[in-house]
């Protein structure tokens, strides 16, 4: 820059706004399939056509319409009680969305609080932190969430407060090592000559420069958690039945599978397929997107 | 009296210990140094990288605490300070760094920045905060506008001015300044050296400018330290040192800076080999290894400072008797 124009600003150059919505690798489909998914899971009880609680024995094991049996009554057919598959489909996602987002917000906050205070603190408190880290790692996360689940028992409030401390430990170990690069950085040291005190360098100077990191873990973290929250319901120990979760519909419809039932299960295996990935692929994006090393801050 | 002063300061890190316990040890970064800093003045601190420069600099800022030796602030020890005596020592010594990209918080907006140690250690009302801030902006060169920015959008000149500004919010007394041009372009770096020295007539500011620029140290400083794996070689007068440098490593280094005018030609001294590693500094003279005038005392007896012409300078050279006339007068 020459020096005649160091004093004057630069001017604001930056794209407009939303231009990056245009860009070529920005996760169009993932986010709409996310959109739709939030969509339903709001508007549950005007989109779906019947009681996902509530079914009649005589239309039991309907198949979807399009097959010799079906009828447009029941678009994605019913299940061994006669429930309709595709309002159970719809209230699941409700299920899904706030388990998923909640527990994932729970562990964030939980682990990147620990994480910081791990890492900026350093000494003892870092050592304690870490141990307990490393020995919750050491234990696998579906049967430790299992056990909990078992002591605490099934419910939805439960089953986020059990997600959020099996999965805490990510983020305190990746927002640690963010802190420890962090607190070496120059602003920080100037922090300390200006008088701040340890606390106030957390949160004001520490806390906004890993938030990105906790985001990016957190959109990665969504599929794990839909998942594992899947695997609970799956396995008896999640969202107690009659609620419809996609984990309790794929262990319903399991013993389908062998007599021809398939849509009791490829529907909401689909649906949990679909989630994960989107939130992955959205994952993926948002790291390249926030990742304080590939961008310029 | 000198704003500070610093008295024998030792700095020892203990080196990194080996799989099995073996190569512990210490790292002396910075070994018996003292200085004086007056007010309104400036002292420079040269040397090569490694020879303790940062370390005096963090030393001074209380970032780290002397192993050895004494700080003093407007004549009390540092150590000895309560808590409103270290509020005070807080508020009357800042600083600028290197780099212009990293000491200014990225989430947070310059008027934000500037504030921060004025919000920290007072607690002005907002309209007051406003206008300092606009005052400050004002003092290094960049217009008010500035203040609801966010670091990216400025250069590293401009950033360097927010740095400074930033150090004065609280008029402090003394400005540590560590390497603050090294980072920057060469057309700006004078712009930064002379908006400090303008700054310094205008507010009667003490530094403590580090750096390994010889021609911005002689440009900027009153008095001159030299520093060698953390021990001084030489200090004097900054006109006097620079136009006669006594100490071998210091006319190394002067002769390795470009000459102010083209045609000048002198006697160029070029160093051989590497700055040693500090965990297992040489005996005797620490420079001897690398020494162009090096004599077989210089491996045995360590120099101490001594008066010659007006400088004080650590080496043997000058010793009573030993052959080193001709020396000083390159």
């Amino acid at each position: 820059m020459s020096t005649t124009t160091e004093t004057s600003l630069l001017a604001a150059q930056l794209p407009s706004r939303f231009s990056f919505v245009r860009s070529r690798d920005f996760p169009l489909i993932p986010l709409l399939i996310l959109g739709i998914i939030a969509f339903v899971a709001v508007f549950a009880d005007l989109l779906a056509p019947h009681d996902p609680q509530v079914g009649s024995l005589a239309a039991r094991f309907h198949p979807p319409f399009w097959l010799a049996g079906g009828s447009t009554d029941y678009l994605l057919g019913t299940d061994q009680l006669g429930r309709d598959v595709l309002s159970r489909l719809i209230f699941g996602a409700r299920v899904s969305m706030v388990v998923g987002f909640t527990a994932v917000i729970f562990a964030g906050v939980v682990g990147t609080t620990l994480g910081i205070i791990s890492g900026y603190l350093g000494g003892w408190v870092d050592q304690v932190i870490m141990r307990v880290v490393d020995a919750w790692l050491a234990l696998p996360a579906l049967s430790f969430a299992i056990f909990l689940a078992a002591i605490v028992g099934p419910s939805e409030m439960n089953i986020v407060i059990i997600l959020g401390l099996v999965f805490w430990t990510r983020y305190a170990r990746i927002v640690r090592g963010e802190v420890l690069s962090l607190k070496e950085r120059e602003f920080v040291r100037l922090a300390i000559v200006a008088g701040c005190s340890k606390w106030t360098i957390m949160r004001r100077h520490i806390l906004p420069n890993v938030v990105n990191s906790a985001i990016v873990l957190a959109s990665l973290m969504l599929g794990v958690v839909i998942i594992a929250e899947a695997s609970l319901s799956f396995l008896g120990v999640g969202v107690p039945p009659p609620k419809p979760a996609w984990g309790v519909m794929l262990s319903d419809g399991k013993q389908g599978l062998m007599v021809g039932y398939w849509w009791l299960t490829v529907f909401p295996g689909c649906c949990i397929m679909l989630m994960v990935l989107s939130s992955n692929l959205l994952g993926d994006w948002l790291r390249v997107k926030l990742d304080p090393q590939l961008r310029q801050l | 009296m000198a704003v500070m002063e610093a008295v024998g300061l030792t700095k020892l890190f203990p080196g990194r210990r080996g799989f099995f316990g073996g190569g512990g040890g210490t790292v002396r970064a910075v070994d018996g140094v003292s200085f004086a800093i007056e007010g309104g003045q400036t002292l420079g601190v040269v040397g090569e990288s490694g020879c303790g420069k940062t370390t005096t600099a963090r030393l001074v800022l209380g970032l780290e605490k002397p192993t050895g030796g004494a700080i003093r602030f407007e004549g009390c020890d540092l150590q000895t300070l309560d808590a409103a005596g270290r509020r005070h020592y807080r508020k009357s010594v800042q600083a600028v760094f290197q780099d212009p990209y990293a000491s200014l918080s990225p989430r947070m907006r310059i008027s934000a920045i500037i504030a921060e140690p004025l919000v920290t250690n007072e607690s002005p009302s907002a309209e007051e905060l406003s206008r300092r801030v606009r005052q400050l902006l004002d003092l290094v060169g960049l217009p008010a506008h500035a203040a609801d920015l966010f670091p990216h959008e400025f250069s590293g000149g401009q950033r360097q001015r927010i740095a400074i500004a930033r150090a004065l919010s609280l008029s402090p007394r003394l400005v540590v300044l560590d390497e603050p041009v090294s980072a920057l372009d060469v057309s700006i770096r004078a712009q930064i050296l002379n908006l400090l020295r303008d700054l310094q007539a205008e507010l009667g500011l003490s530094y403590l400018f580090i750096a390994h620029d010889l021609a911005a140290v002689a440009h900027m400083s009153h008095t001159i330290v030299v520093m060698y794996l953390g021990k001084i070689v030489e200090t004097g007068e900054a006109q006097e040192l620079s136009r006669a440098p006594k100490h071998p490593y210091t006319q190394a280094l002067f002769s390795a800076a470009l000459p102010s005018h083209p045609d000048e030609r002198r006697d160029e001294i070029i160093l051989s080999g590497e700055v040693p590693s500090p965990l297992n500094p040489p005996s005797g003279c620490r420079f001897h290894p690398r020494c162009p005038r090096a004599m077989p005392v210089c491996g045995v007896e360590e120099p101490t400072l001594r008066d010659v012409e007006g400088h004080l300078v650590a080496c043997h050279l000058y010793d009573m008797g030993a052959g080193g006339r001709g020396l000083g007068e390159t």
